[in-house]
């Protein structure tokens, strides 16, 4: 009954947002969003369970003072400080009910301004970093292979930036398809876009066979059993 | 156009005019008759310009838009003569709508010139309307005739849809042919993918070392197929986890993946007999926030050193910065995705990784089942018709380009359009 009952709401529900994709007359139309609603009803309540899980969590670490506990206490202040000032609308400047919680000069909108974003920033720019070394490792010419792939990262690289143009803006324009900008470019636009396709269309039937797979039943792996 | 006053046949004089009595007496004809004659041609000519520039749209209809739920009527119209790219002088069209064929017409909307339909989305089904298209010109505007009426109603088949329709039923059709074919005995043949090959070797080394294997099943929720396909994987790893005796840890940046992965996760030990090993602790939630769970999950890697990580699921700009973190710690990864712009990330930064299709084909590959063996083998018919769609509709092109018949762009220009999303 564990697995009949899952296995029949998926086969049932799936089948019937398929259907539905046919069927443009009520009530069929508005079944897709009505599903995506009831997904968004049920993911708020299991953040519950997951603001749950984190205070339990690093409850637990900061209470036996495992290693790194000092982190934890770290991230349940800071859980609890931005759900009260969230919840409360501290500082918002229409008070309690008359504005929205992220109100300009609210307390919530300080947080989020001067401590979360910038956080978050610092770690979007390590990126910047981490290309630089993954791209070190990848273009390291190893074998045949490896030697094509540096070379056409060189021409793109060189096309992208206003070097590529000058080193050969000399040549004539019988010669223009020698420029760097234009091989990157016909390297962009027509060997990487056909690649990128052909992996488009797999995924697209991966996606369609894995979606059959689940509402027919046979794959059931996502329930913990196959 | 005014309407100009008769005049005696053959005499084009402009003092040839009627009177209330006849004919006013003076010289009508000879050479003197030219002059008049050629300011008359040209005043004709010019009223003919303006005549044309001033019509207004023509054959205009308005019917029920197909293929939707209604509320909607479509007027299609045919461009005026004035409507030209170079020396146009139609400015729009307006559209106008009353219940009644007599009006009052009110304006609901306007069209660019070049355009020749309008879809009026603010209407009740089973109702009937009358529409009138006004040409806007530099000359001024020209209403068409009243036109209804046009009533909208939802249809029950989106036929717009059909090719789509017919692409799911040969998949499933391919599906279930060859799930059972490969369950009459029927061998498949299914090529060796080394990122899958990987895994007991990651699992056996982390074991090895006494290290935790690291699973990072995506960043997206429970209603992205590649989460559930990243889930399905992490299900047989936990089993092999579970037979080695190692540790597997799976921090989620969602609470219903975390529970998702707890529920396959616990069954998986359970199935290999090993329900004591099972800590639901190893499997927690971290944040939504994408940079947040990655600097949580770099935090986990830096101080516990996993020796192996797994990468399956939807990633965005954090693959490369968990990848190459965990490359500094000197982990096997092996990375699996359905998003084309970060698997140059991961084939640069891990030791395998699953491409695309390959995700969705790990669980089948990994289970070794024959029923799910022929959903492989029903997915690599369908990419072989898409190849062959390509060659052919190429072939056609290049064909009718050189041929210059036109069934054969007609014809290409259908396998075109069967894989397009949405027909015309």
């Amino acid at each position: 009954m564990k697995r009949t009952i899952p296995l029949a709401i998926t086969a049932i529900v799936g089948a019937v947002l398929v259907i539905a994709y046919f069927i443009p007359h009520p009530p069929f139309d508005g079944l897709r969003e009505d599903f995506s609603i009831f997904f968004d009803i049920m993911a708020t309540f299991a953040f519950i369970l997951g603001g749950g899980n984190l205070i339990k969590m690093h409850g637990n670490r900061i209470s036996r003072r495992e290693e790194g506990w000092f982190f934890s206490l770290v991230t349940i202040v800071g859980f609890l400080l931005v759900l009260l000032v969230g919840l409360t609308k501290f500082g918002n400047p229409d008070g309690f009910r008359g504005s929205s919680v992220t109100a300009s000069g609210s307390y919530f909108d300080h947080v989020y301004e001067y401590i979360f974003r910038p956080c978050g920033a610092t770690m979007f720019a390590l990126l910047a970093f981490y290309v630089a070394s993954a791209s070190f490792r990848a273009f390291r010419a190893r074998n045949a292979e490896a030697s094509i792939l540096l070379l056409v990262a060189f021409i793109i690289l060189l096309g992208r930036t206003f070097v590529g143009a000058l080193l050969t803006s000399w040549l004539p324009d019988s010669l223009r398809f020698l420029t760097i900008p234009y091989l990157a470019e016909k390297i962009m636009v027509v060997l990487n876009f056909a690649g990128n396709r052909a992996i488009m269309i797999g995924i697209a039937l991966g996606i369609v066979s894995t979606s059959l797979k689940v509402i027919i039943g046979i794959d059931r792996s996502y329930l913990g059993s196959d | 156009m005014r309407r100009q006053p008769a005049r005696s046949p053959g005499c084009l004089d402009r003092h040839c005019l009627p009177s209330p009595t006849g004919y006013r007496s003076g010289r009508c004809g000879g050479p003197a008759a030219l002059l008049p004659l050629l300011v008359l041609t040209i005043w004709a000519l010019a009223g003919a310009g303006l005549a044309r520039a001033q019509a207004g749209a023509s054959d205009v209809s308005a019917g029920d838009t197909p293929s939707d739920r209604g509320e909607s009527i479509t007027v299609s119209w045919e461009p005026a003569p004035g409507d030209r790219l170079v020396d146009g002088t139609v400015t729009g069209y307006r559209i106008l709508r009353s219940r009644s064929p007599e009006g009052p017409f009110e304006a609901i909307g306007q069209a660019s010139p070049g355009a020749a339909r309008y879809d009026d989305a603010d209407v009740e089904n089973g109702i009937d309307y009358f529409y009138r298209v006004e040409t806007l010109s530099l000359e001024g505007a020209v209403r068409s005739p009243v036109i209804g009426p046009a009533v909208a109603q939802a249809q029950w088949i989106n036929t717009n849809q059909w090719n789509v329709f017919v692409v799911l039923v040969l998949l499933l059709g391919f599906n279930i042919y060859y799930i059972e074919s490969i369950r009459a005995g029927q061998k498949p043949f299914i090529r060796k993918i080394a990122g899958l090959e990987a895994v007991n070797e990651a699992v056996g080394r982390a074991t090895e070392m006494g290290r935790p294997i690291l699973f990072v099943p995506g960043i997206q929720d429970m209603n992205d197929i590649q989460t559930v396909a990243g889930i399905t994987i992490l299900g047989h790893i936990a089993r092999t986890v579970a037979e080695y005796d190692s540790q597997l840890v799976v921090p989620t940046s969602r609470a219903l993946v975390m529970t998702t992965a707890r529920e396959t996760v616990r069954e998986a030990y359970l199935s290999v007999g090993r329900p004591d090993s099972y800590d639901e602790n190893n499997i927690y939630y971290v944040t939504d926030e994408q940079f947040g769970y990655v600097a949580g999950v770099n935090g986990y890697m830096v101080r516990n050193k996993p020796a192996t990580c797994f990468y399956m699921g939807a990633f965005f700009a954090e693959s490369l910065i968990l990848a190459e973190t965990s490359n500094s710690i000197g982990a096997i990864q092996v990375a699996g995705t359905a998003m084309p712009a970060q698997l140059p990330f991961f084939v640069a930064a891990c030791d395998y990784t699953l491409i695309g299709e390959e995700l969705f084909a790990a669980s089948a590959y990994l289970s070794g089942e024959p029923k799910q063996l022929g959903s492989i083998k029903g997915q690599d018919v369908g990419k072989f018709l898409g190849m062959v769609s390509i060659v052919l509709g190429v072939a056609l092109l290049t064909l009718a380009s050189v041929v210059g018949w036109e069934p054969l762009v007609q014809a290409a220009e259908f396998v075109r359009e069967f894989w397009s999303t949405e027909l015309a």
